[in-house]
């Protein structure tokens, strides 16, 4: 078990169902702030339902979600995110029609803190070069792992208390995919909350603190990081090991 | 054609097409951010030069009528999205199109009820101060342009200075523009979609009454069914354009209005035929540029 302080997120018993689907049946989760919790599971297990839930894109049947004390089940996406919440979503949806520097400025369209709002921009041109000599670029015109970044560095500049990544990593080059698992470590070594969804088990696992395994919509397995790498299932089922 | 003909007929046709090319926009943003065709859009208008019209008659000045029958518009446009529309976001969108037609058919209704049938002259907000509008001609190259037509140009450009300033430069304009490549991801953002979605009808329909009432200046002639053909006819030129963009409405509805003076005044016999020939054009993009002139290659969402 997780320490009960400093939890910020809280899932409790959520149900999600999709019509006749139950696609997430009655799974709990816990955050603490300044952690990297990760949520690993094979296709279709329910690990995007759960984070579309979070941001308020699809509506829980039942359960809770407490985010700072609140109940935000239910609520709309953009209230969500107003309260600190940022999603890097799965396929990465970059606005492909607005250039890198306006994508950029969508994640701060909140923000009102011209100084602050500079500050957070050139650290995720520190983060990330690539981006910043592609300023006046549209958005479409980027590689994958380009957009992967900007999508990171868009939901950074919400300055979001927690930021929820799905499958950061997906269609990645293996050399692309190590920088994402060093940006997200660094990310979280500089205060960053993180619940991060992944298919890639074994890099999750490594820079996480706490893991979840999702199978059918169940929690199946959770532990310290370093544990379930250790654990005979999941080295099985996850890692490929026999 | 003479040059003082050719001049004319050039000065007519660029305030023709900057009227279509007002109403356009309107069109082609509320397609570009919700798929919709607003066929209520030309009726829009029409309410929107009963407002300054029946303003003016109150008692307001020319300009402060003017200003009623935009922003009186805009609030329209707005609280049309807000109860026919909004409510229909995640339906299929044949339902949405119907309820267009339908709010179309509302509004005229309800001008005809409200307004009469009995179409009013809009010469009724020009007084002694101001008649000169409507008078004053210049002489250019020979031929005699009225002041009016001058006015209305320079007042549609800058119209359209502002929108692409607003569009292209703003955070609200920044907010439309993602929205109409993909609405979930623009909510992530923490952006109120609804909201931006109500300004983008809201300034699609001021300019359409801006549209209206300039329109109204130089035809006079108020009636309940006044949106339907303009309504038509820009509909046409933002196809002409490229249905969802906005460089494309401008282009279209300037090059519609252009082409349909300049028929008229080359084949005389045809002028019974300028709305038909809109069709024909209308007919002709969709046959070999479905996409229109600065449309992006449509791509069938999967
Ligand atoms: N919009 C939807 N409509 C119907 N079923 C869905 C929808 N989204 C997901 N599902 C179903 O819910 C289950 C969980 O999907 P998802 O959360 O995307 O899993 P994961 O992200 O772990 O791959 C799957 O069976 C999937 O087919
Ligand atoms: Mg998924």
């Amino acid at each position: 078990m997780q320490k009960q302080n400093d939890i910020v997120l809280e899932i409790k018993n959520l149900n999600i169902f999709y019509g006749a689907i139950h696609a997430v049946k009655g799974i709990s989760i816990k955050v603490p702030k300044g952690k990297i919790v990760t949520l690993i599971g094979a296709n279709g297990a329910g690990k995007t339902s759960t984070l579309s839930a979070i941001a308020g894109m699809v509506k829980p049947k039942e359960g809770e979600i407490i985010y700072k004390n609140n109940n935000i089940a239910g609520k709309s996406p953009h209230e969500i995110n107003r309260m600190g919440i940022a999603l890097v979503p799965e396929g990465r949806r970059i606005f492909p029609n607005l250039t890198v520097y306006e994508n950029l400025m969508m994640g701060a369209f909140n923000r009102k803190d011209k100084e602050e709002i500079e500050r957070d921009l050139n650290w995720v041109y520190n983060l990330f070069p690539r981006l910043k000599e592609r300023l006046k670029q549209l958005g479409g015109t980027l590689s994958g792992g380009e957009q992967q970044m900007l999508a990171i560095s868009r939901a950074l500049m919400s300055r979001p208390d927690v930021i929820m990544m799905d499958e950061p990593s997906l269609g990645l080059a293996p050399v692309l995919v190590s920088e994402v698992f060093d940006i997200i470590k660094v990310i979280n070594e500089n205060g960053g909350t993180i619940l991060l969804v992944e298919q890639n088990a074994a890099q999750a696992l490594k820079i996480s603190h706490y893991g979840y395994v999702l199978e059918t919509g169940n929690i199946i397995l959770e532990n310290n990081s370093d544990l379930l790498l250790k654990d005979e299932n999941v080295q099985k089922a996850y890692l490929g090991m026999a | 054609m003479s040059g003082a003909t050719f001049l004319q007929n050039l000065f007519n046709g660029l305030m023709f097409g900057g009227l279509y090319a007002l109403l356009a926009v309107g069109y082609t943003m509320v397609y570009g951010i919700l798929r919709l065709i607003n066929f209520a859009h030309g009726d829009i208008m029409m309410m929107g030069v009963y407002f300054a019209f029946y303003a003016s008659l109150a008692g307001a000045p020319l300009w402060l009528s003017v200003l009623i029958g935009i922003f009186g518009a805009a609030f329209l446009g707005f609280l049309i999205d807000r109860v026919a529309y909004k409510p229909l976001r995640n339906a299929p969108r044949i339902s949405a199109l119907i309820t267009a037609i339908g709010m179309s058919f509302f509004l005229e209704s309800i001008a005809v009820v409200v307004f009469g049938a009995v179409p009013k002259s809009f010469t009724a907000v020009f007084n002694e101060n101001n008649k000169w509008l409507l008078d004053k001609t210049w002489n250019i190259g020979g031929a005699r342009i009225p002041v009016l037509t001058f006015i209305v140009f320079l007042i549609t450009a800058l119209i359209f200075m502002l929108l692409f300033w607003i569009v292209y430069r703003t955070k609200i304009g920044m907010a439309m523009r993602a929205i109409s490549s993909d609405i979930p991801t623009t909510s992530l953002m923490g952006i109120n979609v609804d909201m931006v979605i109500g300004f983008t009808f809201a300034l699609g329909s001021a300019m359409a009454a801006a549209g209206g009432i300039m329109w109204a200046m130089r035809y006079p002639n108020v009636f309940p069914y006044m949106g339907f053909m303009p309504g038509l006819k820009a509909f046409i030129a933002a196809v002409l354009g490229g249905i969802g963009s906005i460089p494309g409405a401008v282009v279209g509805g300037f090059l519609l209005g252009l082409l349909e003076i300049f028929l008229v005044a080359l084949m005389p016999s045809a002028a019974g035929y300028r709305d038909a020939f809109a069709f024909i054009i209308l007919i002709v993009i969709l046959l070999i540029k479905p996409d229109g002139l600065l449309g992006k290659k449509s791509v069938v969402k999967v």
